[in-house]
């Protein structure tokens, strides 16, 4: 009887070894950035490509950033939501248009509603860059210092939403 | 005569294939540390590839931002840097030690060491049991009379 404790031992922390192994996601990478002041950047405004937007605009209130594109599949996942949210006025959204057309993007947004204050344009991707952007839609949340408080990877579902983003929000309006 | 025509098409044909692979930057031995540099960065879109060997949008993007950061005389070091504030320690492939990859970077060796303890504790209990199981004198000379018997019976 003895002789099986040790396999068995051996296979049981290997089972818990490998269940925890199966929930982590490998696309959930840590990011940097949280704590840290959101990167400066001052681009061209999506519809009025005369007038600029950067975070130093937006010192002093709490803020949502929203990276997207209307080449992404996965960003029209979140947007009913986004859409939903900005309706709320609980907190203005901004997007930055990563990597896209004009036309396209401002095509997309009378297609699909448009939950944004305003969007960037960030053609060539370098701010997205500066943003550690690597898997559009990209959302964060800034807070009245400008510092980056939250970062989602991926779209945003209802849960993290409610449980993470909303939370956070009002406890930062104070 | 026919062969031969064909084959000096052939090799007319060569200079052809010549110009194909031209680096990205005019500068060889830029474009080897970009290369270099580049193999050691993870690709974060295709997490298992490095960005010199991506083809992905954003690896192309990074490449080109490690080439303009390299011809503005950034050391390797420092590019580095940039990745690591951006995406993480995630991006190297080498992770850097520190109290969070400790287990990483000790882990083999612990493993080593229990399965060195391992081996040692099951020696010494085999000795154990080998040395336990000696005869004591008389059970010897029984056993030696026995076997001596038996030989001489099997000469009979």
């Amino acid at each position: 009887m003895k002789r099986f404790l040790v396999p068995l031992g051996i296979f049981l922390v290997l089972s818990v070894f490998l269940a925890v192994g199966l929930k982590l996601d490998p696309r959930e990478v840590p990011s940097p950035l949280i704590d840290k002041p959101a990167p400066p950047f001052q681009l061209a405004q999506l519809r009025d490509p005369g007038k600029t937007l950067g975070p130093g605009d937006l010192k002093g209130k709490v803020w949502i950033f929203n990276v997207w594109a209307s080449w992404c599949v996965a960003c029209l996942q979140e947007h009913p939501l986004l859409v939903e949210l900005s309706r709320q006025n609980l907190v203005p959204i901004y997007g930055l248009n990563y990597k896209d057309g004009r036309d396209n993007a401002l095509k997309w947004l009378d297609t699909h509603g448009n939950p944004y204050t305003l969007s960037a344009m960030d053609a060539d991707g370098r701010v997205g860059i500066d943003y550690g952007v690597y898997g559009v839609p990209e959302t964060y949340v800034i807070d009245k210092n400008g510092v980056i408080r939250f970062k989602q990877i991926g779209p945003v579902t209802p849960k993290v939403l409610e449980e993470k983003i909303l939370p956070l929000v009002r406890k930062l309006q104070g | 005569m026919k062969r031969i025509i064909a084959v000096l098409l052939m090799v007319l044909a060569l200079p052809a294939y010549a110009n194909e692979a031209a680096p990205a930057a005019q500068d060889p031995v830029l474009e080897q540390r970009v290369m270099r540099l580049t193999s050691e960065l993870r690709c974060l879109v295709c997490q298992n590839q490095s960005l010199a060997d991506s083809h992905a949008d954003l690896a192309i993007d990074l490449k080109n931002q490690v080439r303009s950061q390299m011809q503005a005389g950034k050391s390797d070091a420092e590019i580095r840097e940039f990745m690591v504030a951006r995406y993480g320690d995630f991006v190297l492939y080498r992770p850097p030690l520190k109290s969070t990859t400790a287990l990483l970077w000790a882990g083999p060796f612990l493993l080593l060491a229990a399965g060195g303890l391992a081996l040692g504790f099951y020696l010494r209990r085999r000795r154990k049991r080998l040395t336990e199981s000696e005869l004591t004198p008389e059970q010897r000379a029984r056993a030696e009379a026995l076997l001596h018997a038996r030989r001489e019976g099997q000469t009979r």
